[in-house]
């Protein structure tokens, strides 16, 4: 009795990685550009005429962290819809209702191809970081780590979107509207205990502020909160996410009819 | 005869309340076509979503070779293939990446000399590297045969695979599905092409309002309800039907200057009548002016069934 494809689950993958290197302008270099701005406006421009720097970090240096997960998060979402969204739309999702592939390989296909994506992209952004602004990477495999983590959360997150979605106007309303602003809020720019109370404690319900943070910690070792507290909570958050979906897959909900 | 599709009791009811199947009993045997036919609406596509996974019914039970489709569906769908009514699929792929995907994607190692020999029986090969995009409406369907035979299954459903095809590529297309069938796939299709069942089904079935209505054999079918019909044009008009022409059950139209005759069954037998009213008319003194004779059809057959369930 077959319980896990392999075959399908590579073949899921191998589709979805071509099709971002099919719309490499889109999926990479576009995201890898806007990035290279915000390093050249605030890193090198502004950053320059800081000299105290932010949290005993240049500040070229301490927005590296939060513009990679800036562009992680809104990457990794938009690319775990867009992947299960296309079939959706088109209606060739038949192929894969009709399939003998079940949850695991349909999450380790799309989500594991997004969060490739995302990596690629992080890479591509830290070695271009380096051109602008010198940064350290204080624990590389925790970095590392946390990245992978952060990228297969909001992967999830974004498969999620693609199966609530039922057009391409509420695909585009979570990562404008909520990561985004969520991530620029988090302390992406600035430290958390530069706010002044209530923001500071507003702030703490951001769920964005512990990735920044416990991506900061990876880089400088030094962080607003413990990085056991970050790393709970994209713990958690990546739980939730594979909750809702199998939830998703045993009620076929959006899915079948 | 040996099952491969056994269905039993199968409901669908949607989460708006339209009830699309009612209590559905089919079995379709191994090596087969059957043709489903039905209006719109009657729970063709439904019915096909069910056992591919792509519905979730509300009732009743499904086995597929042998087993319960509730239990092991991996293996079971694993030999089950489904060619869509809509033209689905990425149109950016080339032709060959979107077969080849199809096959892996029910767990298949890649096997180019078989792709090559599908996608030349469809004459796609000449095609492989184009997206299918570029492609004509006929071509997309022949790309979506070519996905849905990629894993080689046993079991094959044809959601109107000729739909939108020219008349010549749509002969070609059966010559194909005769080509599988003959490989031993079974094959359920449903079409609004009567004369597609009628030219290749072994059995069809009659669905309508969620319930199978019928389920004959195509050839005892066309015996059992088809006629023949003639139109007599007469020289002179009739008031009547003569008296000795009464065991014709001969019926006077068009103002008494047409006889028209219906009888007979779908084996012939109503022509040999038809010739033999042609002499007693002779024999009578009865000039007449042309004959118009025709065999019904399965869609005529259709239609009097469906108009017999709507009275």
């Amino acid at each position: 009795m077959i319980v896990f494809n392999a075959r399908s689950t590579w073949t899921i993958y191998k589709r979805e990685v071509m099709r971002a290197m099919r719309t490499a302008m889109q999926s990479i270099l576009a995201p890898v550009l806007t990035t290279t701005l915000y390093f050249v406006v605030f890193g090198a421009a502004i950053g320059s005429k800081m000299d105290s720097g932010m949290a005993g970090v240049n500040y070229g240096a301490f927005i590296v962290p939060g513009l990679l997960l800036l562009t992680l998060l809104s990457e990794s979402t938009s690319n775990g819809s867009f992947g299960i969204y296309m079939p959706r739309f088109t209606g060739a999702i038949y192929e894969l209702l009709s399939a003998p592939v079940g949850v695991a390989e349909t999450l380790i296909g799309f989500v594991g191809a997004a969060a490739t994506k995302s990596l690629i992209l992080a890479a591509i952004i830290l070695v271009t970081a380096t051109f602008f602004v010198d940064y350290t990477i204080a624990h590389p495999f925790y970095a590392l780590g946390f990245i992978l983590l952060v990228s297969a959360s909001f992967s999830l997150l974004g498969f999620i979107l693609g199966i609530w979605a039922d057009s391409f106007e509420k695909l585009g309303i979570v990562p404008v509207l909520f990561i985004i602003p969520l991530t620029f809020l988090g302390g992406t720019f600035y430290s958390i205990d530069l706010l002044p109370e209530p923001w500071r404690s507003v702030a703490m319900a951001n769920p964005v502020v512990y990735l920044v943070n416990g991506l900061r910690w990876c880089f400088y070792g030094s962080s607003d909160f413990p990085i056991g507290l970050s790393l709970g909570m994209t713990l958690g958050f990546l739980a939730l996410c594979v909750a809702i979906i199998a939830w998703i897959f045993r009620t076929g909900w959006r899915l079948r009819a | 005869m040996e099952p491969i599709l056994e269905i039993s009791g199968l409901t669908k009811t949607y989460a708006g309340g339209f009830t699309a199947l009612l209590g559905v009993d089919l079995t379709i045997n191994k090596g087969e076509i059957f043709a489903l036919l039905g209006p719109n609406g009657a729970g063709k596509t439904t019915l096909i979503g069910a056992v591919c996974g792509q519905v979730r019914p509300t009732g009743g039970t499904m086995r597929a070779f042998g087993q319960d489709m509730s239990h092991g569906w991996r293996s079971l769908r694993a030999r089950i293939g489904l060619v869509p009514q809509e033209l689905a699929t990425d149109m950016f792929e080339t032709v060959l990446h979107s077969v080849n995907y199809s096959r892996g994607l029910f767990g298949l190692a890649p096997d180019p000399a078989r792709i090559e020999e599908i996608l030349r029986a469809l004459s796609l090969w000449d095609k492989r590297k184009a997206q299918i995009r570029a492609l004509s409406g006929g071509m997309k369907r022949r790309v979506l045969i070519a996905k849905a035979l990629a894993h080689e299954p046993d079991l094959l459903f044809l959601d109107e695979p000729t739909a939108g095809v020219d008349v010549e590529l749509r002969r070609d297309m059966w010559a194909q599905i005769a080509k599988l069938r003959d490989r031993g796939t079974t094959i359920i299709l449903t079409t609004h092409y009567i004369e597609e069942a009628e030219e290749m089904a072994d059995r069809v079935g009659i669905i309508q309002g969620g319930r199978i209505r019928m389920v004959e054999d195509t050839r005892s079918l066309m015996k059992r309800l088809g006629r023949t019909e003639a139109h007599i044009s007469l020289a002179t008009p009739l008031a009547t039907v003569p008296e000795a022409l009464a065991d014709y059950h001969l019926t006077l139209g068009n103002g008494g200057q047409e006889l028209l005759y219906r009888g007979g069954d779908g084996s012939g037998g109503g022509k040999a009548k038809v010739a033999q009213l042609t002499k007693d008319l002779v024999a009578l003194g009865i000039d007449y002016t042309a004959i118009d004779i025709r065999e019904s059809s399965l869609e005529d057959i259709f239609v009097d069934l469906l108009e017999g369930e709507a009275a």
